[in-house]
């Protein structure tokens, strides 16, 4: 995917899917997605994703439960098949978390196992993390900046070079993950002002060059 | 274009920790702002839709709305300006007043509001804040406590209905329960400060400091230095404030300079 070419496709021209059956309200992604002139589907259990068209999974609440939902709904396989075939994958809080082997916080569940490693608890201040923190670009073409953060768990990636952004909570953590065409974010860019909302855009960006 | 570029407020980040909250609160009556001394003689501060879109951009971590309209054709307009104001706004917005039951959560959330507040009403049947916490999760529940302080005890004491009524309860004991059920943040009122611009109470907000969940210290907001004191002194994790800034006395922005230069962390 290269950066420059980003500049000549419109983000108005993305149609993409939001899976809607992970928990928590996606209405703010969603606006966030109006203002940004894309135009998306929702789908679940009943309408699958179609897998030719950049998929967006967000997620909020607990590990096991979301897993939960998506193996009830048979989105679990869905979102592997299309995941492993190259279509652009965007997890958002628990979304990154379930693209993982497993979570402390659901002992004995399996995550969704695209990405090696598993998600453990903050340890050490009020848990959970409420607030916005600042997040360090490990990846060149991704801004450092500000972000809204509400999490008692964050991911930690057996292999260190698919970290996005690197925050710190009294320890360093992983707070983006990138991994071919996997992207996924422990806070949340739809509350996360407007350069959250430019961390969209440049998902869309880069998921319109991914699927010309 | 490309809005990464263009949309960044520092392009030299190379710290992190989490920072300290500055929330407006929008007191809002018949989908007005209004804000006045201890509830009396109310003054009308403008359009809500506006002036969120202002404190977004002047920095605001995060908005409250507070409905003091107690009727329920006041809360229909309540929900359809949260709406509104939601279409435009990529910063968290709370909204507290008038929430007796879990149907009027999920109908603000569902308007699109992130968390909602609730005060007289937990206190009244603290088995809402389960049902809140339960249905929509902790993170959107933020359980609002008006204190005042009983001098004999130097402890304080909670109110409702917006302070004209006394409790037995004691706030800090009142505190912990909230947070057992499943409260995600506290939202700590001094009713001996609230509208008397002498600065957060730091005695109160640095005794519930060390709770488990963000304490966002509200009541008797004046200038930038008693912002500085109420996170430094207070170890508050927010600070609310309404009247300073609807009446432009100093923005958001002006407020954070001084705490970063008195080395606050903070998002600027």
């Amino acid at each position: 995917m290269k950066q420059l070419e980003a500049k000549t496709m419109p983000t108005e021209n993305i149609s993409i899917e939001v899976i809607d059956a992970a928990g928590g309200n996606i209405g703010s992604l969603c606006r966030a997605l109006d203002r940004l002139g894309a135009s998306y589907t929702l789908v679940n259990g009943e309408s699958l994703p179609t897998g030719t068209k950049p998929l967006i999974l967000p997620g909020v609440g607990n590990f096991g439960a979301v897993m939960k939902r998506l193996r009830d709904t048979k989105l679990d396989r869905r979102i592997v098949d299309i995941a492993s075939s190259g279509v652009p994958l965007l997890g958002i809080c628990v979304g990154l978390q379930v693209l993982f082997d497993g979570s402390e916080e659901s002992p004995g569940i399996n995550g969704l196992g695209l990405l090696e490693g598993t998600v453990i608890k903050f340890t050490e201040g009020k848990v959970p993390q409420i607030g916005w923190n600042s997040v360090i670009s490990q990846t060149p073409g991704w801004q450092s900046g500000f972000v809204y953060f509400v999490n008692s768990y964050f991911a930690s990636p057996k292999q260190p070079d698919v970290v996005l952004y690197q925050s710190e909570y009294f320890k360093p953590f992983c707070a983006a993950v990138k991994k071919g065409n996997i992207t996924a974010f422990q806070f949340h860019p739809e509350k996360s002002g407007q350069f959250g909302i430019g961390l969209l855009k440049h998902w869309l960006d880069d998921a319109a060059l991914c699927k010309e | 274009m490309h809005p990464v570029e263009t949309t960044m407020n520092d392009p030299v980040i190379t710290a992190s920790g989490l920072c300290k909250r500055i929330i407006p609160c929008m007191d809002i009556a018949d989908g007005r702002i209004v804000k006045g001394v201890k509830f009396a003689n109310l003054r009308d501060a403008g359009d809500p839709v506006e002036q969120a879109i202002a404190y977004e951009n002047q920095g605001a971590d995060e908005l409250m709305f507070l409905d003091i309209t107690a009727s329920h054709e006041g809360r229909k307009t309540t929900r359809e300006l949260v709406r509104h104001v939601a279409e435009q706004l990529s910063i968290p917005l709370t909204v507290g007043g008038g929430i007796s039951q879990v149907s009027d959560v999920e109908a603000l959330l569902n308007a699109g509001a992130d968390k909602v507040s609730m005060n007289t009403a937990a206190v009244l049947n603290p088995d809402l804040i389960d049902g809140v916490a339960n249905a929509f999760g902790s993170q959107c529940c933020v359980v609002a406590i008006d204190a005042r302080l009983n001098k004999q005890t130097g402890r304080w004491k909670v109110l409702i209905r917006g302070g004209r009524e006394d409790t037995e309860l004691d706030a800090l004991d009142w505190a912990n329960e909230c947070i057992a059920r499943g409260a995600g943040e506290i939202l700590l009122t001094s009713w001996d400060f609230d509208g008397t611009k002498q600065g957060f109470d730091l005695k109160l907000t640095s005794t519930f400091a060390d709770l488990p969940v963000p304490i966002i210290a509200s009541g008797g907001a004046a200038g930038a230095d008693c912002f500085v004191d109420v996170f430094q002194e207070g170890r508050a994790d927010a600070a609310l404030a309404a009247s300073i800034f609807h009446f432009s006395e100093c923005t958001v922005g002006q407020i954070k300079e001084v705490l970063k230069q008195k080395g606050v962390k903070v998002r600027i």
